[in-house]
């Protein structure tokens, strides 16, 4: 959820960017917002306003759900932004009045100069990989991918194939460190399909799938033992796949356990992510076209198997009251929402159960809570590529550069990589990239190339010729198109020239014009050695002045000036 | 460079759309229809035209389907599992959800009800299925290397969408179906302004969808029931795919009927709706206001049906409405019921899938209204109860805007009093009215479509040739653009687009985008603009910007052609810039001078007995700004300054450039020094004749 800071941004006076999500990741992300504020007005009702009699701890946890650069704005520009607090509901709808939606392969253009495009990364519903291409290259940002989801859309990384740069950035699987095994990955495959398949094989989906199976597992325990399991809330993805699981493990151990969810958004996204098949993995998909639901949530709440409720005070709630239970509420950083009543509640019995996050500290989450004697499970979902899989992955898009965390430096070496070069960047600096291409794409109209009058140089081998039209920058591209009036000067006359002329040639030449003169070196500016003037007499009495790097025609006659610079241009190169 | 394109079917004609188009090496088949007249050959496109050999996978690089009516993939499951054809097929989310439940339907009704063989199985489906890419809207599809394809909102049925095709520099769009005025139940088409070489646009929008799909009959019986507040109940009874269709998708589509139906679906959607509906709405009614019109021709239209069928039901007969086009029949069940309401009506309307409607019911007594497939009295049912019913005067039968030339539909709108049917004759008595309407046959939305794409050319299929003259004309002769509408198994070509592609430096590109303003005096010398003063110099200045782009494009040997700025040449070639001027020193009149200018000159530039540099060059600005036309004439003081063209005082005695002999003897005689580069030849003339007073022709 890579956007809960955004109002925080929008907000700011003079805010004037555009910002790009995908369609899937703004609505999921404006409701996750919905929800923060509900919770943290609940919060005020209850604890009053922060700076009163909050605990202070409150404040710091507020800033930490807050991504690093937004941390800094927040405190460094203005203590002030801080005392206002969480935005409130106009500052989320306003924020997303300002967010232009794209769909995974959407061109977006950016002022005409750039093509901004969005593709799945696997990640979570809706969530993507960006790649921005302009008439100098293009620059995929990598963020943390999946090869093989359960829910989302897979990672499509045949899009950013030959991307000219990759800005690696899935940074989250760090802490997940292990050994890395490259011995499986031949450098001299080149065959990249079948590598690519190595790399997507389903060990990781199968894993995840493990995952979700030991929880429910350990939750079945649980109320079988008489006490209650608390999921708070986290990824999406992950909390859908983890209620259809329960669901199914209650079945085969036919238990008759209700599922709560206590959400304020629940209702909408739960009823959201069954008509997004177009952000879904081909599984889901295929549920559509056979006519299933895209999730099995539908088909439980109808069942009564699930329950869904606004609030932990719901009138509704409390009638349909249960224990034991599962429960699956917000916010997961234990802080805000259902999941501190519910704690307080569970907190001491041995038999309950916590699921928690690898990533939220678990002590530090609890620790308003102690003496806890709930179990608490911790589990680890994948948020991004394993790092073995780095190297071979970045192998297979064959990118010219590469950009690369500093922090990763000594994980992955990229020492026997030759196909790319590779950067390493770090946090708050600007690293200065080489030119991706020496000169931008131009496309030139048939119109204006049928009207070439090329111009051999001897010397150098080359072709020229001049090249006139008016220049369009239109979706990321540069097109010289005929002008619109070609005004009259058809007959194209040289008006750059070059070369050092010489007073014999020019002589020959204007004799064969029938222009006589004679040569005068009688300059005497010190400046111009290998000057010289041509006086003419006949026909008329005009003078031409040669020194280095200029030619001064002087005639009253402006056919036989003409006729001189004629002559001038047939000593010297020009175009 | 040329785009070639095969029209297979609906070549001036409705039915079996399929038209195959070779862009730039790449081969790309829209469509892949039947044609429901026929139970011959003429049924299917001529496939072999593709290729002799019938090796279709080498043919063609990829098969593209509009939506999901039989008229556009009617032949696909054929093409795929019986000719062969394994490359990638691409189609919208919706028809491909939708596709195989129209194509299962059809086999079922020609084999279960017709009796005939059946071209393919429901394994063939299945199989064919397998084949299709689902694709989103909007969303660029990259299909090879060089071929992309994207589709954008029709607003036909569900599902349906226009297609966009490039190849290298050579783009087009294919329609299919389309409707360019949103009504009751989709919103119009959505498409970008796009640089096309063509355009292949459908004529004739009657949906012909003879297989009246009765899942779909489900989902418009339920907003009738929904306006019934009993629309809770039913929807728990709907299949669960009709269910999910109507969520996923029309949830999503621009249009408060619909959103109104979603509304009422499920409470749970309330939420999601509700943020939408303002924004929406206004989206609906602004582009409701621009084809009101339409709207209203359509709904006094329908109203007078409704009055028909009011008029029939009262008097105790019975009402056939064969059911055509989805959006059509949906559009007329809203109208019918709100009447209902309106006037406490009891009269039964049926659906006969929904409904389960009894065969025994058909001859029961009483009025009854009754929807029923397919719309052109093709067969199937609407045949079976048209049998029954035409006989009686007290009946009604309503016909679809158009029917088929074959069809019993198109025997009864020719007016045939009886009708042979499997060897037996019926005599045609009851009341026949035809449903005019349909806001698309005066081929405004087509017109509207291709002047906001102006593509090069444009290709008319999918309408009978008389009809389409017409248009063809008028899009000719008012918009300028070449059209054809070739008929079945011809092949047009047309020129496409290319482009020279170079690298262009940064300098050529910065010195495109340098700004070059012209000032250009306004024709008048009027002192205009009333009221304020006008003083010299402030006449009314037009300001040109137009960029020229300049520059030289290099080819060397083995090497990209590059096109660079003339400086980097330079550097390029290690040259140094030789520049050829010109210089004159021109004698003029300082007395002439000061005559010519008196009348608009203060009387303080007289009193200059001798003139100094300054002095001097103002009168001379004075004199050629009116002389001059063109040209901005900049006065520096110490010299004057049009483009390259430079001007300042010669005090020397013997200046090089001083040209003409004998003038230095006159009396008052000045002489100014001008240079300019060879570029400015033409104007720096001018101005010199202009001093030297050799144009004669004063002002």
């Amino acid at each position: 959820m890579g956007m809960l800071g955004l109002p925080f941004l929008t907000r700011m006076e003079g805010f004037s960017a555009k910002i790009y999500i995908t369609e899937a990741a703004a609505r999921i992300g404006q409701l996750m917002m919905e929800e923060l504020i509900c919770m943290n007005m609940e919060y005020r009702q209850f604890y009053g306003a922060e700076e009163s009699s909050g605990p202070q701890w409150m404040k710091w946890e507020e800033l930490e759900l807050l991504p690093s650069a937004l941390r800094k704005i927040a405190l460094g520009e203005d203590g002030s932004e801080l005392g206002g607090g969480c935005p409130c509901i106009a500052h989320v709808k306003d924020c997303i009045s300002k967010v232009q939606t794209l769909r995974f392969g959407e061109e977006a253009c950016y002022n005409g100069i750039l093509i901004i495009k969005a593709f799945s990364s696997g990640l979570d519903i809706g969530a993507c990989n960006w790649i921005i291409s302009g008439a100098k290259g293009n620059i995929a940002y990598i963020s943390g991918s999946n090869f093989a989801s359960g829910h989302a859309m897979d990672f499509d990384y045949r899009a950013i194939q030959g991307s000219d740069l990759i800005l690696y950035s899935d940074l989250s699987s760090l802490d997940s460190t292990e050994d890395i095994d490259q011995s499986s990955f031949s450098d001299d495959n080149n065959n990249w399909e079948e590598l690519m398949n190595s790399l997507s094989n389903y060990d990781e989906s199968v894993e995840e799938m493990e995952k979700l199976a030991f929880i429910c597992s350990c939750a079945i325990d649980s109320v079988k033992a008489g006490g209650s399991v608390l999921i708070p809330i986290n990824r999406v993805g992950v909390f859908l796949q983890l209620l259809e699981q329960i669901a199914i493990f209650m079945e085969c151990s036919s238990l008759k356990i209700p599922i709560y969810i206590i959400s304020s958004v629940a209702e909408e996204l739960l009823a959201y992510t069954n008509t997004i098949p177009e952000w879904l993995c081909k599984q889901r998909q295929e549920k559509l076209f056979s006519g299933d639901p895209l999730f099995a949530h539908v088909k439980l709440i109808k069942e009564k198997k699930i329950h869904v409720f606004p609030a932990v005070h719901s009138p509704k709630l409390l009638m349909n009251w249960q224990e034991p239970c599962i429960v699956f509420s917000p916010h997961w950083s234990l802080r805000l929402g259902p999941t501190i009543h519910l704690l307080r509640r569970w907190s001491g019995d041995h038999n309950s159960l916590l699921v928690l996050e690898n990533e939220v500290d678990a002590e530090l989450a609890v620790l308003p809570f102690k003496p806890i004697s709930m179990k608490v499970l911790q589990c680890s979902f994948l948020s991004g590529k394993k790092l073995q899989k780095v190297q071979p992955l970045l192998k297979i898009l064959q990118p010219k550069l590469v950009l690369f965390p500093e922090e990763w430096r000594t994980h992955v070496s990229f020492s026997d990589v030759t196909s790319f070069s590779v950067s390493h960047y770090s946090e708050n600096e600007t690293i200065h990239i080489p030119s991706l291409k020496e000169s931008a794409e131009l496309e030139i109209a048939a119109d204006i190339a049928s009207k070439f009058q090329w111009r051999m140089l001897k010397q150098k081998k080359l072709n020229i010729t001049r090249l006139k039209g008016r220049l369009f920058v239109n979706h990321g591209k540069h097109q010289l198109l005929p002008e619109n009036e070609p005004g009259g000067s058809s007959q194209t006359r040289p008006f750059l020239h070059w070369g050092s002329p010489d007073p014999e040639n020019l002589l020959a030449e204007l004799s064969k014009m029938g222009i006589n003169g004679s040569v005068e070196r009688c300059m005497t500016d010190a400046e111009s050695e290998d000057g010289f003037t041509v006086k003419v007499q006949d026909p008329e009495k005009s003078m031409i002045e040669v020194r280095a790097a200029v030619t001064v025609i002087s005639a009253a006659d402006k056919n036989l000036a003409s006729r001189i610079v004629k002559a001038m241009e047939n000593i010297l190169e020009g175009i | 460079m040329a785009i070639d394109c095969l029209v297979l079917g609906a070549g001036q004609e409705v039915g079996k759309s399929c038209v195959v188009v070779t862009i730039n090496g790449k081969r790309i088949m829209f469509d892949c229809g039947m044609h429901m007249a026929y139970n011959d050959h003429r049924q299917y496109p001529d496939f072999s035209r593709i290729s002799k050999s019938c090796d279709f996978n080498n043919a063609i690089d990829c098969i593209v389907i509009t939506h999901f009516h039989l008229d556009h993939i009617g032949a696909l499951p054929y093409f795929t599992e019986i000719c062969g054809y394994n490359g990638p097929i691409y189609m919208t989310y919706p028809t491909r959800a939708l596709a195989p439940i129209m194509l299962e339907d059809y086999r079922k009704v020609l084999v279960d009800r017709r009796g005939e063989v059946e071209q393919f199985t429901s394994d063939h489906i299945a199989e064919c299925m397998k084949k299709v890419i689902a694709v989103d809207l909007k969303q660029t599809v990259q299909v090879d290397k060089d071929l992309q394809i994207r589709a954008y909102y029709a607003g036909h049925v569900l599902g349906a969408a226009m297609f966009y095709a490039k190849v290298g520099d050579s783009a087009m769009v294919y329609t299919g179906d389309y409707n360019m005025t949103p009504d009751r139940h989709l919103g119009a088409a959505r498409i970008d302004r796009l640089q096309l070489d063509l355009l292949i646009t459908d004529f004739d929008f009657h949906g012909i969808c003879l297989v009246f799909q009765f899942t779909f009959c489900k989902c418009y019986n339920s907003e009738i029931e929904y306006r019934n507040s009993l629309f809770i109940d039913y929807a728990a009874a709907v299949s669960d795919t009709v269910d999910y269709i109507i969520v996923s998708y029309l949830i999503s589509l621009p249009c408060p009927e619909m959103e109104a139906l979603a509304f009422g679906l499920r409470s749970t959607y309330a939420t999601t709706v509700r943020d939408s509906k303002y924004a929406r709405e206004r989206e609906f009614l602004k582009a409701a206001a621009s084809s009101v019109l339409h709207t209203a021709v359509a709904s006094i239209l329908s109203f007078v049906v409704i009055i028909v069928v009011h008029k029939c039901v009262a008097g105790g007969g019975k009402v056939l409405i064969p059911a055509f086009a989805l959006g059509r029949a949906q559009e007329l069940c809203i109208l019918l019921d709100d009447y209902w309401e309106r006037m406490n009506l009891r009269v039964p309307i049926y659906f006969s899938a929904v409904h389960n409607f009894d065969r025994s019911l058909i001859d029961a007594p009483g009025p009854c209204v009754l929807f029923a497939t397919p719309g052109m009295l093709t067969g199937g049912f609407s045949l079976e109860v048209f049998k029954h019913w035409a006989p009686s005067e007290m009946n009604l039968i309503t016909l679809p805007g158009y029917c088929l030339a074959g069809t019993i539909g198109n025997k009864l709108m020719s007016g045939n009093p009886t009708i042979e049917l499997e060897g037996t004759k019926i005599d045609v008595r009851c009341q026949i009215h035809q449903l005019a309407f349909s806001p698309h046959t005066d081929g405004k939305g087509i017109m509207d479509l291709v002047k906001f794409l102006s593509p090069q050319h444009v290709i008319l299929v999918h309408g009978e040739k008389p009809k389409m003259a017409t248009l063809k004309e008028r899009i000719q002769s008012e918009l300028g653009i070449k059209c054809c509408d070739p008929a079945n198994n011809e092949s047009v070509c047309i020129p496409s687009t290319h482009y020279v592609k170079a690298g262009a430096s940064d300098a050529f590109i910065r010195s495109c985008l340098n700004p070059n303003f012209q000032f250009l005096k306004s024709g008048s010398e009027e002192k205009s603009v009333s009221g304020s003063k006008c003083t010299e110099g402030t006449l009314p200045l037009w300001i040109k910007d137009e960029r020229v782009a300049e520059g030289i494009l290099v080819l060397e040997k083995s090497e990209k052609a590059k096109v660079v700025h003339q400086d980097e040449l330079l550097l390029m070639l290690g040259e140094k810039r030789h520049e050829v001027q010109f210089a004159y020193c021109c004698p003029v009149n300082v007395d002439e001078l000061e005559k010519f200018t008196t009348t608009s000159l203060t009387p303080t530039a007289r009193m200059l007995r001798d003139p100094n540099k300054s002095s001097l060059i103002r009168l001379l600005v004075a004199k050629l700004s009116r002389k001059l036309s063109e040209g901005n004439i900049q006065d520096f003081g110490e010299h004057l300054q049009v483009e390259s063209f430079h001007l300042s005082v010669c005090l020397k005695d013997t200046c090089p450039y001083r040209i003409t002999n004998g003038l230095e003897d006159k009396p008052r005689t000045a002489f100014f020094c001008c240079t300019w580069s060879a570029a400015d030849d033409k104007l720096a003339r001018k101005i010199i004749s202009a001093m030297e007073n050799r144009d004669l022709v004063e002002t």
